[in-house]
């Protein structure tokens, strides 16, 4: 079994589940058991120590209430399954990551962030309540009222408490299917940083950083600012229009490509393209389906296969808004200076997390994909450095290689997370590689 | 989503190609009315597809192998409704029901008996009204019987039969009779087995299928999914007995 980067690859026992009441016997019948949902963390977080229960056949959902637009759905539904049925009814995910394909399970236990982070929070602070599993096949409900120790050490808590069976939370209220979008150059790093802070309060906004440019123009990047767009903005389209579902052509990867396809002058070459394409749009407002604003990469199923057979890893790290800019910086430096390219890294502002684990804190987040080689191990491990000296910490969604020092120096309520675990008797069944590798 | 006034009545709901038929039928404006043995079960099926689409699903419990309680159900389901898939049906263990008198009859009763009281009875309230859609799926298995599933298999000729001739019968009365032969499907049965991707379809694609056959009008009167197995089947067809008999299919 392996995350969605392939790196690393454990043997662990898969469990069908497809009715919510077969849960508890399950859980309570085995050790080292952890819940998937549709594989997309990248590396060891849904793999179980032994067995992994697979939750997609969890997949229905509940009841939805126009009035206060709260859904009620098993853990198992895909966003991208939420996203056809609300989208046309005028509906939004409160909080949606870089891909539709994951499930409402996984994305409580991430409490993932969206490009509307810095002023929504994660997904799990739209959260209302959901049913929990815990380890003695007990059923409870959580919210901030109920059982809130549970609730927020199950948001952000990566599946290490129990199986989450079903959730409620709200959607917003959208106009329209489009994003209306605003494109912002900038030349190096401290220019995107700003931009970031000048944008705060737009809905949505993220920075997409060519990792190659060195130098003064280390850090150049395309900020993509997003609103829904309103019916004004739209003048006139007609209702079918505005609500378009795009199942836009989705091709696969057939087959692993050759490493060797990724190398510096190829990715260099592609940065080149994109940045001369974005900044050509700068300034000018412009309408985007919201699958091509929010999902770019969806486009390709099975992306994960351009990296080859080793795998790839993601390294996200959160750094405080203080120091960002020279921390950033020598991360960038490093990276650039390796030449492991990556096709492009992800910048974006952070608001707090609230979950005892929840990765998102105040400050700015960087995301970067390297393909797996011996090297890229140490420079990893330098670059950790560097990010706990400034306080900061890695996204446990992404992670497949960090250290328990910095696991722990990143982490600072950790201490109470494992001291739930014991109480409610979840280190006994609920085990990730994960948990094991981080000594959860 | 505004209703279109018409009722679909799903028979199986609970099975993946039951609940991605009434999905789909939901999502075009339908009311839909499922029927299914475990009551529980149904209903989650029924609030599911409530939430996805906003449409009015009602369920009804209903045991395939309850034949003498069909004709009360059909005295009383109300709305009459436009149209009626039945996608009931049991694999079984062809081993076991060489052995096993009971399990081999379940699976004739699942598979043949019950399906086709079922809907022959709705056929009637459907001619009486001069109007109406039976769609029966059956399988490819029925179209000739092969030594590792010929209890099913026979199970479902009888079904294919059945329904030919029910159609045959009601050709002139306004209502349509269609046999969908799905072939193989990517469904919680065949979940741990190796399937051949040409020939595989996803339960939603089955579905789609049988709306547009249903409701568009496209296809004939017997539809198989995947296109492909139409002249697949035709050659294991008139393979001669002597040959087929040796061979392990
Ligand atoms: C292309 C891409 C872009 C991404 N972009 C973002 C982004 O912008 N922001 C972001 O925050 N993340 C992002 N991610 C990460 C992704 O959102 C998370 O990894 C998410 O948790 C994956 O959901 P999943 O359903 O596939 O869960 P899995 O990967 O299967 O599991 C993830 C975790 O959830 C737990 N889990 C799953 N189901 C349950 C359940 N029912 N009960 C309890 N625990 C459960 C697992 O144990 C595991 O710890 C991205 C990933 C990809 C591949």
């Amino acid at each position: 079994m392996e995350g969605w980067g392939r790196y690393p690859r454990h043997e662990s026992q898969a469990i069908d589940c497809w009715l919510p009441e077969a849960l508890a016997g399950t859980v309570t019948s085995r050790t080292g058991l952890i819940g998937r949902g549709n594989g997309r963390s990248y590396g060891d977080a849904a793999i179980g120590e032994y067995s992994t229960l697979m939750c997609r056949g969890l997949s229905r959902m509940r009841r939805f209430d126009p009035s206060s637009a709260t859904l009620t759905v098993e853990a198992g539904v895909m966003l991208s399954d939420i996203l056809r049925s609300f989208v046309p009814r005028g509906y939004f995910p409160p909080v949606v990551p870089g891909t539709k394909f994951v499930t409402v399970g996984g994305m409580i236990a991430s409490d993932v962030h969206g490009k509307n982070h810095h002023r929504d929070g994660g997904f799990g602070d739209h959260v209302i309540e959901f049913k929990l599993v815990v380890a003695s096949g007990e059923v409870l409900t959580c919210s901030r009222t109920h059982n809130p120790e549970l609730f927020f050490a199950t948001v952000g808590g990566m599946g290490m408490t129990g199986i989450v069976e079903e959730a409620t939370f709200r959607l917003r209220p959208i106009e329209s299917g489009w994003i209306a979008q605003k494109t912002i150059v900038a030349e190096n790093l401290g220019e995107a940083l700003k931009a970031l802070q000048q944008t705060e309060d737009a809905t949505y906004s993220v920075a997409w950083i060519d990792t190659l440019s060195q130098g003064a123009s280390l850090g150049r990047s395309l900020i993509f600012v997003g609103e829904h767009a309103t019916l004004d903005q739209l003048a006139g389209m007609p209702r079918a229009d505005r609500f378009a579902a795009k199942d836009a052509g989705v091709v696969s990867l057939p087959f692993d490509l050759p490493q060797w396809l990724l190398n510096k002058t190829s990715v260099a070459a592609f940065n080149e393209l994109y940045f001369r394409a974005g900044a050509r749009k700068a300034a000018k407002t412009s309408l985007v389906h919201w699958d091509k604003y929010f999902f770019p990469l969806d486009g390709i199923l099975e992306w994960n296969r351009l990296y080859g057979r080793r795998g790839f890893l993601q390294h996200q790290c959160v750094v405080p808004a203080e120091d960002a800019l020279p921390v950033l910086s020598g991360i960038l430096d490093r990276f650039a200076r390796s030449g492991k390219g990556s096709f492009l890294a992800v910048l974006k502002k952070l608001g707090g997390g609230n979950g005892l684990l929840s990765f998102p804190s105040p400050g700015y987040t960087l995301a970067l994909d390297l393909p797996v080689t011996q090297e890229v191990f140490g420079l990893l491990d330098e670059i950790d450095e560097l990010v706990v000296r400034a306080g900061g910490r890695l996204y446990l969604a992404k992670d497949a290689r960090q250290s328990r020092q910095t696991f722990e120096a990143g982490y600072t309520r950790l201490a109470a997370f494992k001291e739930l675990r014991k109480v409610t008797g979840a280190d006994r069944h609920f085990n990730s590689r994960l948990a094991k590798r981080l000594g959860i | 989503m505004k209703g279109i006034g018409k009722t679909l009545l799903l028979i199986g709901a609970t099975s993946d190609i039951g609940r991605a038929t009434a999905l789909i039928y939901a999502e075009a404006g339908w009311d839909v009315l499922l029927a299914g043995r475990n009551r529980s079960a149904v209903q989650r099926e029924a609030d599911d597809i409530s939430a996805r689409t906003g449409a009015s699903v009602l369920i009804h419990e209903l045991d395939i192998l309850a034949t003498s309680r069909f004709e009360d159900f059909v005295g009383v389901v109300s709305p009459l409704p436009d149209t009626a898939v039945c996608v009931v049906g049991e694999l079984g263990e062809q081993s076991r029901a060489e052995r096993e008198l009971e399990h081999a009859a379940m699976i004739m009763r699942t598979n043949f008996e019950g399906p086709a009281l079922l809907l022959g009875l709705l056929a009637e309230r459907f001619a009486a009204r001069g109007s109406g859609t039976i769609v029966g799926i059956s399988s490819v298995a029925g179209d000739r019987g092969r030594a590792s599933n010929y209890v099913y298999g026979a199970a479902k000729a009888g079904l294919t039969a059945f329904l030919s001739g029910l159609r045959n019968r009601l050709s002139s009365s306004g209502v349509r009779v269609l046999t969908v032969k799905p072939g193989f499907v990517r469904t919680r049965m065949t979940n741990a087995m190796k399937l051949p991707p040409l020939l595989t379809a996803e339960p939603r694609e089955v579905a789609k299928r049988i709306f547009a056959v249903a409701e568009g009008g496209r296809g004939g009167d017997v539809v198989y999914v995947r296109p492909i197995w139409r002249p697949l089947m035709t050659v294991v067809r008139s393979i001669p007995e002597p040959i087929f008999k040796r061979l392990r299919l």
